[in-house]
């Protein structure tokens, strides 16, 4: 079999739509197939659109043991983090003004504590252990009197590391703080019961989980009952508190992805779990090679490491056939390396020299070889051409050199 | 990000990767960046008794643009004079390497390494008065 190349090994940015995700997507869009619009009432377009979307309602719902009237369609896990935690603290803010968050959030929840933080809010960022992980008494520590807010993210995009929502849940519920989980990387990767969490705002996407870009929801508690003020004002979709058309293709593809990752999420993470195993056991003995995050509490699909003396935006250009990220943001013309590595106290120069590799649903073993493979090769290259390589050989300790920084 | 083929080309096949003895009479080191900025360079050029350049190599920890910048470099001063090879300017380099806007500082990078390299072989022959700061002797 010859191999497709570039390999794919960034799933945590987001999947290929699964075929059989495809295939019913397909279904809701022409003359033939089931267009109407899911709110028109009187006539049968609408109804059976309608009953597509609560359908796909009742796969997302079932995925997190939710009720089907918990779960609000969305444009993604952006928009669902904006609504999550601007529409709780806009709601509840004559309780208190002051929010918790950790350091390594996705943006979209960090940007949008600083609009918070604009309009008035307190925001306490939480710095994580050195594996990455938010622990529950540090959460405990952080809350005060005015708290109203807890917004910790599940699993973390770029180290995949896992933190224990459901210990933190206790220790807010008992306090009658709003909690709110970023579960993006979570969702379809590991098991969520929101019958037995104490979360009340949970936010989806749909490409994380091999569904189509473009659609997510948020899941908002019935029980005890978590209220929002909108983000977005128009004809009262969703129990008014996102207003817009549904789109019925979206929102189907999420659901059937859903549906299927609920059948499959068990067995997937057992294949994903060896595929990982087996790259690294490829790559481990090298001298220097560093796992970032926590190894035992990580998420099964994602590889976080530091190749020590080789930086990462070269590397990523030696591995042209593989498809990967870089812990360092050089691409995007910042030079900084990535704040999430740098709040777990990895130095920035291995920080530089970090990638993650993410593996998926169609991944296969020979891919796995094959990316190790051209991994060693060139790391091998390029510590031939570092000079920091050089002086690691020659016993040099690099952090008693007065670099001019520039 | 796109890079042009001269940088793919000097990335691929860098040329005059080593290093020489920087203990040696005739050898300049300069070492310049951080590694906590992403890039470090280490350009040595081996000097005759009338200051032309015969050799010269490099190590480069950083970026594609730096490593080519880096390369092209050693190619540029080999036959030159210590006076010539300080005249060599970052936009030169950038331009033959085509760099884009953000990869402007791999050239200055480049373009300080060979003046580092220069005052150091200077500086052991006793053509400068001042002495070499600390940074250059760790580095060395």
């Amino acid at each position: 079999m010859t191999m497709k190349l570039p390999i794919y090994l960034d799933y945590s940015a987001t999947c290929p739509v699964d075929p059989r995700v495809a295939a019913k997507m397909a279904e809701q869009l022409t003359m033939e197939g089931n267009f109407g619009n899911p709110a028109s009432r009187s006539h049968l377009f609408g109804w059976k659109a309608e009953e597509a979307v609560e359908e796909a309602r009742r796969h997302v719902a079932e995925l997190f043991n939710a009720d089907p009237r918990e779960i609000v369609w969305t444009s993604g896990a952006t928009e669902s983090d904006n609504l999550a935690i601007k529409g709780a603290a806009h709601f509840y803010q004559g309780k208190g003004k002051h929010i918790i968050t950790s350091k390594i959030e996705h943006k979209a929840v960090l940007d949008t504590c600083r609009q918070l933080e604009r309009e008035g809010f307190e925001v306490t960022y939480l710095n994580p252990r050195a594996d990455g992980i938010v622990y529950p008494e540090q959460v405990e520590e952080a809350l005060r009197e005015d708290t109203i807010l807890v917004s910790l993210m599940h699993v973390n995009n770029e180290i995949g590391v896992v933190n224990d929502i459901a210990a933190i849940g206790e220790i807010l519920r008992a306090k009658k703080i709003i909690f709110h989980v970023d579960a993006a990387q979570s969702a379809g990767k590991l098991p969520i019961d929101l019958q037995e969490l104490k979360v009340d705002l949970m936010s989806f996407s749909a490409h994380k989980v091999y569904g189509p870009k473009g659609i997510g929801a948020l899941y908002v508690r019935r029980k005890p009952r978590v209220r929002l003020e909108a983000q977005m004002h128009g004809g009262g979709h969703e129990r008014g508190m996102r207003s817009g058309t549904l789109p019925t293709h979206q929102i189907v593809g999420m659901g059937e992805a859903f549906r299927i990752a609920k059948e499959e999420m068990a067995a997937e993470s057992e294949r994903l779990l060896a595929l990982r195993n087996r790259f690294w056991d490829q790559v481990k003995d090298m001298e220097e090679v560093h796992i970032n995050g926590s190894v035992e509490q990580r998420v099964a699909g994602n590889l976080n490491v530091s190749f020590a003396f080789v930086e990462g935006e070269s590397l990523i250009m030696s591995l042209r056939d593989l498809a990967i990220s870089s812990g360092s943001a050089c691409t995007s013309a910042s030079l900084e390396p990535s704040y999430v590595l740098r709040a777990l106290g990895v130095n920035d120069e291995l920080a530089h020299s970090s990638l993650r590799f993410s593996f998926g649903r169609f991944t296969s073993e020979q891919d796995v070889d094959t990316a190790a493979a051209e991994v060693r090769k060139a790391v091998e290259k390029l510590r031939e051409l570092s000079p920091l390589w050089d002086m690691y050989k020659d016993g040099i300790d690099l952090n008693t050199i007065e670099w001019a920084a520039h | 990000m796109a890079y042009s083929d001269k940088v793919i080309d000097h990335y691929e096949h860098p040329r005059n990767v080593g290093r020489l003895d920087d203990k040696s009479e005739n050898v300049g080191t300069g070492m310049v960046g951080a590694p906590a900025c992403g890039d470090v360079m280490r350009l040595q050029i081996q000097v005759d008794e009338n200051g032309v350049i015969e050799d010269a190599k490099f190590k480069t920890y950083g970026c594609g643009s730096a490593i080519a910048s880096s390369s092209l470099l050693t190619e540029w001063v080999k036959g030159k004079t210590l006076d010539e090879a300080e005249q060599i300017k970052n936009t030169a380099i950038a331009e033959e390497l085509a760099l884009p806007p953000v990869k402007i500082h791999c050239s200055v990078l480049a373009e300080d390494a060979i003046k580092a390299a220069v005052r150091n072989i200077r500086e052991k022959r006793g053509q400068v008065a001042d002495a070499g700061d600390a940074k250059e002797e760790a580095a060395g």
